[in-house]
């Protein structure tokens, strides 16, 4: 009964908070900048204003796989917010990356194809440290499942430090802030045009915005299991956590693919590696 | 007995049949009948034996001595084919002498124990020969139209099929050898004739480069079967075990491993591992790679069969075999750790390729390194998710290796850069790869289902995380390199390459009924595994048949809903609005024509043609295969010095 409701309260309400959290992040972002910004709502008047538009396409394939990519995020959400395997949603997430990939790569457009590239640099750059977050998040609570890990009664923080600052390292990148905005920038005119997103329009960009924010939630339930013992401070934490990332994307410029790749891979090795082994030879 | 026989003997009696008859349709229909009864003798195998092991005496005069002289005519003639090597690959006819000399002191002195049951058949075997049967007599199935297209598109090359089928017959029959055998000293001899045979078939296009790559394979293998040789040495001569009699010896080290501790250890451990590196070299894992990467110059079917059904499988199928010897042993863990390195290194090799084939093999080396890793490891969990692994990549590599044969034959290049546009130009090929492509990675299909149930055992090997890791690290690029290739195909370009006619009956036989198995063994893994693996791991190791399923039946069940929901999400594009509103392409200028060009800055017209990423300066092919050499090596090194401790 209590997986159900949580489920029903992803599926339902996380596009909302994940909305309000993205009219947030423009205020601040925009205080930060010295503007007033729009108001926090905005998002959702963008989202429905994308519904009311046209949907032109390049071929009949490419909002096919956006569809299947919002699917699959809210079945891994429902997986995670189940109290489901930890590996297993990182997987199921990893599905979802690629109906994306699958549907930038569709249209065939310059601009597009170079964002699908690097949304797959992307997602190799991250890849690992998802999984050794589960590794270590096994190892210190004995349990793969999201429940189990997020019932455990000491601070999982304290026990995989270094594993939390490589995530906090890859979450710059899923959540598409600079310095690792290189896929797609909400920003559209550079180099790239909108990336992975240039050929996609109308509803189907509304689509790609929400599984974004279903994304964003997911994520921060991730952040969430880093300090779950008590909960008022992992929402303290989660909200700390999303305000770094917005500092972060307002004082780095973008940096290039191969110092994401290289950089995230250092990075989930010196912390996260060192700190599981660690954990590996002092918990047994 | 009787199906036993039939599977041994079958292939090898139409082999004959075979080298005598000229490609015609007669050939053809008698390859695709011999085929068919093969791969319904595996079924009637399965049916009659899963779950009732059983050994089988050959009680026939002189079988053994039969066996030695079978060896010791394999010898000459491999030695006969050195006729054709070059200064610098002395080292074969001294490998071939010094692996006869050894065999022949073992025979001669006396000293070659006898050997009660020599033939066994189990669960394991039972799968291995359905992965024989099946995927084989498919791979069969496809070659009789490839070959004759292969002909065609290669006037230049003479037309040697009969020698072809001929081996290729006798290559599926030694294979049964190989799971089926129970004395070492018979299992040695179906363990040469692999090698032999796939020394022939990849020379089969007589070019130089094929001649050169033909014996690169054959030097490696050979280097492997004199461990194999050692191996058999060790347990005749030394260490007081003095028995050839393959299960027995696992029995012994099980109850080894149980009981006396690690004192008396390497009476087992020391041939194990000498066949285990063995095992290496024929799965091709680092530092042996090249062999396979090579074969790639052979046609199509052979690739296929080398990489999903035979050859290598030999290798997995005897460190699989081992896997309960090796468990808990440091021996066992450097070895798993070679397949980890293996796995991570030509993971990452794979993303700088473009040449399908080349793709398709660095895939198949490190999707085995990780089947040697899980074996290595030896625990209940582990080898579930090894043999599962042997299966699902059988079945899923057979497809893309046939699929990217029949690409190749239609639009003129394995290139992947060429395969642009395949959704709308070719369909149905199209769909087939990417069955295959998403059956090698995705959840929740085959691959990735054990690799999952790997991670989640490797982090319980007691000594460190370090496999978990080498897994982490080596599934990103994997993910890259797959996605991209299937990105190339479901893009749709103008103007790329099409080709002329329809792909053969034939092939499209075997692609269909591959990619309906790679669905299916997704689907139905949980009855794979409740009805064969989980029995015979816990038969092997006494425990609960329930504990020995890599996966909880929860994680099944959920598994099970994300292959309902990827196949019935296709559906859903039907009822796509039948005129969506299509606009050309954004390309920065304003298009012309066929929407793949565009006035540029200066007026200029600019055609836009798109490339994937190879990473090639990022990563270096060279550079990381010369690392996991030298890695590999000393990880061998250590795992020999490892076997005492």
């Amino acid at each position: 009964m209590k997986t159900a409701l949580w489920v029903v309260a992803w599926v339902v309400l996380a596009p909302f908070i994940g909305g309000l959290l993205a009219g947030v992040d423009r205020i601040i972002t925009a205080r930060m900048q010295s503007r007033v910004g729009p108001p926090v709502l905005q998002p959702f008047y963008d989202v429905l204003k994308l519904f009311g538009k046209r949907g032109n396409v390049v071929n009949a394939f490419q909002n096919f796989y956006m569809i299947c990519f919002l699917v699959f995020v809210i079945v891994t959400g429902c997986l995670f917010f189940s109290g489901g395997d930890l590996l297993l949603t990182i997987f199921a997430l990893a599905v979802a990356g690629v109906f994306f990939v699958l549907g930038a790569f569709s249209p065939n457009s310059p601009y597009s194809n170079i964002g699908a590239e690097r949304e797959l640099l992307q997602m190799m750059s991250y890849e690992p440290v998802l999984i050794i977050m589960a590794v270590g998040m096994f190892m210190v609570t004995k349990s793969w499942h999201v429940d189990a890990i997020a019932g455990f009664h000491q601070l999982l923080f304290a026990y995989l430090p270094g594993v939390f600052v490589a995530f906090l390292f890859v979450l710059t990148i899923k959540l598409r802030k600079s310095p690792f905005d290189l896929s797609m920038s909400h920003h559209g005119h550079q180099e790239l045009v909108k990336g992975a997103t240039t050929e996609f329009s109308g509803p189907a960009l509304a689509v790609i915005e929400i599984a974004h924010w279903y994304e964003n939630i997911l994520l921060m339930g991730f952040v969430y299991l880093f300090f779950a013992c008590n909960w008022i401070a992992a929402i303290a934490a989660v909200m700390v956590t999303y305000f770094i990332e917005i500092f972060i994307d307002n004082t780095f410029a973008r940096l290039t693919w191969r110092f994401t790749v290289k950089s995230s891979w250092i990075v989930a090795g010196v912390f996260g590696v060192v700190n599981i082994f660690c954990v590996a030879f002092l918990i047994k | 007995m009787n199906i036993l026989l039939f599977l041994l003997l079958f292939h090898a009696a139409m082999s004959l049949v075979f080298a005598v008859l000229p490609p015609n349709a007669f050939r053809n229909m008698l390859v695709r009948i011999s085929a068919a009864l093969i791969a319904a003798g595996s079924v009637c195998a399965a049916v009659v034996f899963n779950g009732h092991d059983q050994f089988f005496k050959v009680e026939f005069p002189y079988i053994d001595m039969f066996f030695f002289g079978g060896e010791m005519l394999l010898s000459l003639f491999l030695l006969y084919k050195c006729i054709g090597i070059k200064r610098r690959e002395w080292y074969i006819p001294v490998l071939i002498i010094a692996q006869a000399g050894i065999m022949a002191y073992c025979e001669l002195s006396g000293a070659m124990p006898k050997v009660e049951n020599a033939l066994y058949i189990d669960n394991f075997s039972v799968i291995m020969a359905l992965i024989i049967g099946i995927v084989g007599s498919l791979i069969c199935f496809y070659a009789t139209s490839y070959m004759r297209d292969y002909h065609h598109h290669n006037p230049q090359m003479k037309d040697r099929q009969r020698s072809f089928f001929f081996i290729l017959f006798f290559f599926l029959s030694a294979m049964f050898g190989v799971v089926f055998a129970n004395n070492l000293a018979w299992l040695y001899l179906f363990w040469e004739i692999t090698t032999l045979s796939s020394f022939i078939l990849i020379g089969y296009p007589k070019t130089e480069e094929a001649t050169r790559n033909a014996y690169l394979a054959l030097g490696l293998n050979l280097l492997g079967g004199l461990g194999f040789a050692g191996g058999i040495l060790y347990l005749v001569k030394f260490g007081g075990l003095h028995t050839v009699d393959l299960n027995q010896i696992i029995t012994f080290g099980r109850i080894n491993a149980g009981t006396l501790g690690k004192i008396n250890s390497g009476v087992v451990l020391i041939p194990v591992v000498l066949i285990c590196f063995a095992g290496l070299a024929k799965s091709a894992q680092m530092p042996f790679s090249s062999w396979l990467l090579g074969a790639m110059v052979a046609p199509t079917p052979v690739s296929a069969l080398l990489h999903s059904s035979t050859m290598v499988k030999a290798g997995i199928f005897i460190i699989i075999k081992f896997a309960p010897v090796l468990q808990g042993t440091w021996a066992g863990y450097f070895l798993a750790l070679v397949g980890g390195i293996t796995f991570l290194l030509t993971s990452i090799i794979a993303v700088t390729q473009n040449n399908a084939k080349r793709v398709l093999a660095y895939s198949t080396i490190a999707n085995l390194g990780l089947i040697v890793a899980c074996a290595g490891v030896g625990t209940p969990q582990t080898l579930w998710a090894a043999v599962l692994l042997t299966i699902f990549h059988a079945v899923s590599k057979g497809l893309l290796f046939l699929g990217v044969g029949s690409i190749e034959h239609k639009i003129g290049s394995r290139d992947i850069e060429d395969m642009g546009g395949l959704i709308v130009n070719r369909p149905g090929l199209a769909v087939v790869m990417i069955v295959g492509i998403l059956g090698m990675f995705l959840a929740p299909f085959g691959m990735l289902i054990s690799k999952w149930a790997c991670l989640e055992a490797f982090v319980n090997v007691k000594y460190t995380p370090l496999l978990a890791v080498l897994l982490a690290y080596g599934s990103a690029p994997t993910m890259f390199f797959w996605t991209k290739w299937m990105g190339k195909i479901v893009s749709v370009p103008g103007g790329t390459a099409k080709g002329e006619g329809r792909v053969p009956g034939d092939e499209w036989t075997a692609l269909a009924v591959l990619a309906f198995a790679t669905v299916a063994t997704a689907a139905l893994f949980p009855l794979i595994s409740w009805a064969s693996v989980a029995p015979y791991i816990a038969g092997l190791y006494h425990v609960e048949s329930q504990a020995a399923a890599g996966l909880t039946q929860g994680n099944i069940i959920i598994m099970l809903i994300l292959l309902g929901l990827m196949v019935v999400l296709p559906l859903g594009f039907l009822a796509y609005p039948k005129k969506p509103n299509y606009v050309a392409r954004y390309l920065g200028g304003a298009n012309i024509g066929e929407n793949d060009s565009f006035v540029g800055a200066m007026g200029a017209t600019q055609h836009a043609t798109l490339r994937n990423y190879y990473l090639s300066g990022f990563f270096s092919e060279k550079k990381l295969t010369v690392a996991g050499i030298v890695l590999s090596i000393l990880l061998i090194v250590t795992m020999f010095s490892a076997v005492k401790l």
